[in-house]
């Protein structure tokens, strides 16, 4: 199929199948993505470093847990550190490029925890009302009482420290914020007339909130976590730098900055370049979390 | 007769991403001190008119016209500080919903008080003072009590007796009424009609009534400009609605189930795409 | 048998000191095969007694029955075969994010049928909509193609009681015509009973036999279409509805 003519096939006014129709929806919201110039640049940042966590072994120049106590705390440039070496004298880009699948694993697995937890709380509390939104409600506000730092180093300290037990306690600290989210939505959802029309087709609530207000909210979700992903990933840094998350050697960004804080004065690059991974995923994030409310919004949709 | 606005060639076009979008196409029209409908259906760009002429046209939208002169301004190439100050004082628009058009978290008494005050430079006392009488011109029965309660605490009719006295307060010469009384029900909107009906004609303004009910406009209107797709199909005398001749116009007529003349079906309306390409029709005077 | 009966039927909204009767001991039959109408004008509480019909709304009290069955708080199965209902918006009435063959297939689903396929085909053809809109979603639809769709759903579990709320108050008057007609094409080939509530005495003169007046929650005259037509209404309410009514749509010469 030539180019022109697929793009007329997704571009067609009156799909003939399911397929050309869903096709048809997702290639829309690329178009609207495309669109955007900073989403644009926010979604190139996250796949490149999606394909430098993959390719770490290819594009590190050194091993990164490798000591040379003979070169430690060498300016960027130095004889093929790009980025120079760390206290230990293990080259910083081979560790940041390595470090980078621990942060992706981290922000992977909290994605899909938290919004999960806080989607399914929320719609089954908005949808049925009553007792059981009251309790579940509650539930979520003890939840939102604690700091979240303060709550995550609790699970760590009972669960112990280690980069899944981190990745656990930040889920159960981020999902009540999704769980309002989610509840709020629900509400003007459930009364909207497409929702009367399918009870009245006799389905019963775990369809309707399965198939029908999860849908609308997960727009909401995606946008919210891609702008959350920022903060996810400054309280791993975090628990790395309180040395609670991963531990040593592990190359993570967070336990990186907190290992150059004792030389940032005389080594400033030690601290500064993982500092500076850590602000470009997270804008990068956040520049991708604005392009996609534009193109996920509900609302507009339906115009 | 002296025209109040003069509009050769207006075209509203919206870029999209398969070309652009024209919502309206080279329509030309003139207002004296009469009233004059504009009808049409959803899309044919009577509201974009009515909003083209106030410069109201969101972004990306793009207003071009070949003559728009309201009085001694030209429109076209007026900066926005000037049209600001044309709205209001020259030339008010009144939109279909009062909910949306009154601000809910002031008092109806300030708002009306707020709009003369941004016009002409009046103490407060005189100020209200005019906006009581105001809203007694536009029958509000115990005005002094209306002027302190929050726009939720009023019916639909009132919120839009209210919006009348608030536009014609600053004695505009044109008021632009985008289908003011569709949201109110069938024996207020009457009401609402006539009181508006009374204030334009006593004050010799020109009026622009844009609606989608040909039957409700041709009560009103002196003339009526009858818009499909972005152009103007016929232009008719009120009270000889029935001697149109474009088949759209009777389609129009005859698509409306008449209580009193039951027919077993309605007339659907058969769209010719000749009517899309035919060229404006002039309501120059 | 009637189609439905309404014994002192009341609903309320709200609780405590606060509560409102939105709806205060309505009584009315609509016979098997009749096109009843409810009219009035907003806030009068003829949306309200649909909904309470339908299900939507439980705080009432009174009696209720469909085709012989009374109505509890809970509707049962059979009750959503026999009883359908189209809404007054069509930009409301579907799912943002579904498309018509989702809609439809779902419904279909839900309802037991077995020959999905065929069966979204003939009813997008019953509402002449056609093939080409198996798969387009809301925002690639007009307004009356909407309704078309919402139309086509509420014929799906092939009921005989179709409550129908404002169903072309949010379109154009051309597209009414077209929907109405449609309407009144459905309920001639299917023997369907309608429920229809407007605020257009014009819409209802022209889709219903018989005609209920509400205003403040209550129903205050009952008439025929014959009467309504040749203006002959009893209640002072009434009157004044058929005045302005015709008054707007008459020319004054």
């Amino acid at each position: 199929m030539s180019d022109t003519s697929l793009r007329a096939w997704l571009l067609a006014d009156a799909p003939a199948s399911r397929a050309q129709a869903r096709a048809a929806a997702w290639y829309a919201g690329w178009l609207k993505l495309r669109g955007n110039t900073l989403a644009m640049a926010g979604l190139v940042v996250l796949v490149l470093l999606i394909l430098a966590a993959l390719l770490a072994p290819l594009l590190a120049t050194q091993d990164p847990f490798v000591q040379d106590l003979g070169a430690r705390l060498k300016p960027p440039g130095w004889e093929g550190h790009i980025f120079g070496t760390d206290s230990l004298g293990r080259d910083i880009w081979s560790r940041i490029v390595y470090g980078a699948r621990i942060s992706l694993y981290i922000v992977a697995l909290v994605a899909l925890v938290a919004p999960l937890l806080g989607l399914i709380i929320g719609t089954v509390a908005g949808y049925m009302g009553g007792i059981i939104d009251v309790a579940l409600m509650r539930f979520t506000d003890i939840f939102l009482a604690f700091p979240r730092l303060i709550l995550a180093l609790a699970f760590v300290a009972a669960l112990g420290a280690g980069i899944e037990n981190a990745v656990l306690a930040i889920s159960l600290t981020a999902w009540p914020p999704y769980a309002r989210i989610a509840r709020a939505e629900t509400l003007t959802i459930r009364n909207s007339d497409f929702i009367h029309a399918i009870k009245l087709q006799g389905a019963g609530p775990l369809r309707i909130i399965t198939r029908h207000v999860w849908p609308l909210c997960i727009s909401s979700l995606v946008i919210r976590v891609t702008l959350d992903m920022a903060g996810i990933i400054l309280t791993a840094a975090g628990l790395g730098f309180l040395g609670l998350g991963a531990q040593p050697p592990s190359p993570e960004w967070g336990a990186m900055v907190s290992e150059g804080r004792k030389y940032i004065l005389d080594y400033w690059w030690v601290a500064t370049i993982p500092g500076l991974a850590i602000f470009t995923i997270s804008l990068a994030f956040n520049l991708l979390g604005d392009g996609l409310r534009d193109v996920l919004d509900p609302k507009e949709a339906g115009q | 007769m002296t025209s109040l606005l003069d509009v050769e060639n207006l075209r509203v076009t919206f870029p999209t991403r398969s070309g652009s979008f024209e919502a309206v196409r080279g329509i030309s029209f003139s207002l004296g001190r009469e009233r004059l409908g504009i009808v049409g259906e959803s899309g044919s760009g009577k509201s974009m008119t009515g909003r083209a002429i106030l410069k109201l046209i969101r972004k990306p939208g793009i207003v071009t016209a070949d003559r728009m002169q309201m009085g001694g301004t030209d429109l076209l190439t007026a900066s926005e500080r000037e049209m600001r100050r044309i709205r209001g004082r020259h030339a008010s628009m009144i939109m279909q919903d009062p909910k949306f058009s009154l601000n809910p978290v002031m008092t109806v008494g300030s708002q009306i008080t707020e709009a003369l005050l941004t016009h002409e430079k009046l103490s407060r006392a005189e100020a209200r003072k005019r906006a009581v009488a105001m809203l007694d011109a536009v029958a509000i029965r115990d005005p002094e009590r209306v002027m302190s309660l929050y726009p939720h605490e009023v019916s639909g009719g009132m919120g839009q007796r209210i919006m009348i006295a608030m536009m014609l307060i600053p004695n505009p010469e044109i008021l632009i009424a985008d289908e003011p009384t569709s949201a109110l029900d069938v024996s207020v909107q009457l009401q609402v009609l006539e009181i508006m009906d009374k204030l334009v004609t006593d004050r010799g303004m020109g009026l622009i009534f844009i609606s989608h009910d040909l039957n409700l406009v041709s009560n009103f209107c002196d003339r009526i400009l009858i818009m499909y797709a972005g152009r103007i199909v016929e232009v008719c005398q009120a009270g000889k609605l029935h001697e149109a001749k474009h088949p759209y116009t009777i389609g129009l007529l005859n698509s409306v189930p008449d209580l009193e003349h039951p027919r077993p079906r309605l007339d659907a309306l058969q769209r010719d795409p000749a009517w899309r390409e035919a060229p404006s029709v002039s309501a120059l005077t | 048998m009637s189609a439905i009966e309404i014994r002192d039927l009341s609903v309320y909204f709200g609780e405590g000191a606060e509560q409102m009767r939105a709806v205060k001991s309505a009584n009315f039959t609509v016979a098997e095969g009749e096109s009843f109408g409810l009219v009035g004008e907003s806030g009068s509480g003829k949306s309200t007694v649909l909904r309470a019909i339908a299900g939507l709304v439980d705080s009432w009290t009174g009696e209720m029955s469909v085709l012989g069955t009374p109505l509890g708080r809970k509707r049962a199965p059979a009750f959503f075969k026999q009883v359908q209902m189209v809404f007054q918006d069509p930009y409301a009435s579907l799912h943002p994010r579904h498309t018509v063959d989702r809609v439809l297939g779902e419904v279909l689903k839900l309802h037991g049928f077995s020959d999905i396929d065929a069966r979204i085909d003939r009813l997008l053809d019953d509402v002449g909509l056609g093939k080409g809109f198996r798969f387009r979603y809301p925002h690639q639809l007009s307004g009356g193609q909407r309704q078309r769709v919402a139309i086509a759903r509420a014929l799906a579990p092939e009921p005989r009681i179709v409550l129908l709320d404002e169903p072309t108050s949010a379109l154009d008057v051309s597209v009414q015509a077209e929907i109405l007609n449609l309407l009144s094409d459905l309920r001639a080939e299917r023997g369907l009973t309608y429920l229809m509530v407007s605020h257009d005495l014009g819409v209802i003169g022209h889709m219903c036999d018989r005609i209920a007046v509400m205003q403040h929650g209550e129903i205050v005259e009952l008439l025929d279409v014959e009467k309504m037509r040749a203006l002959q209404a009893e209640h002072a309410y009434t009157r004044h509805l058929l005045d302005s009514s015709i008054r707007s749509v008459r020319e004054i010469s």
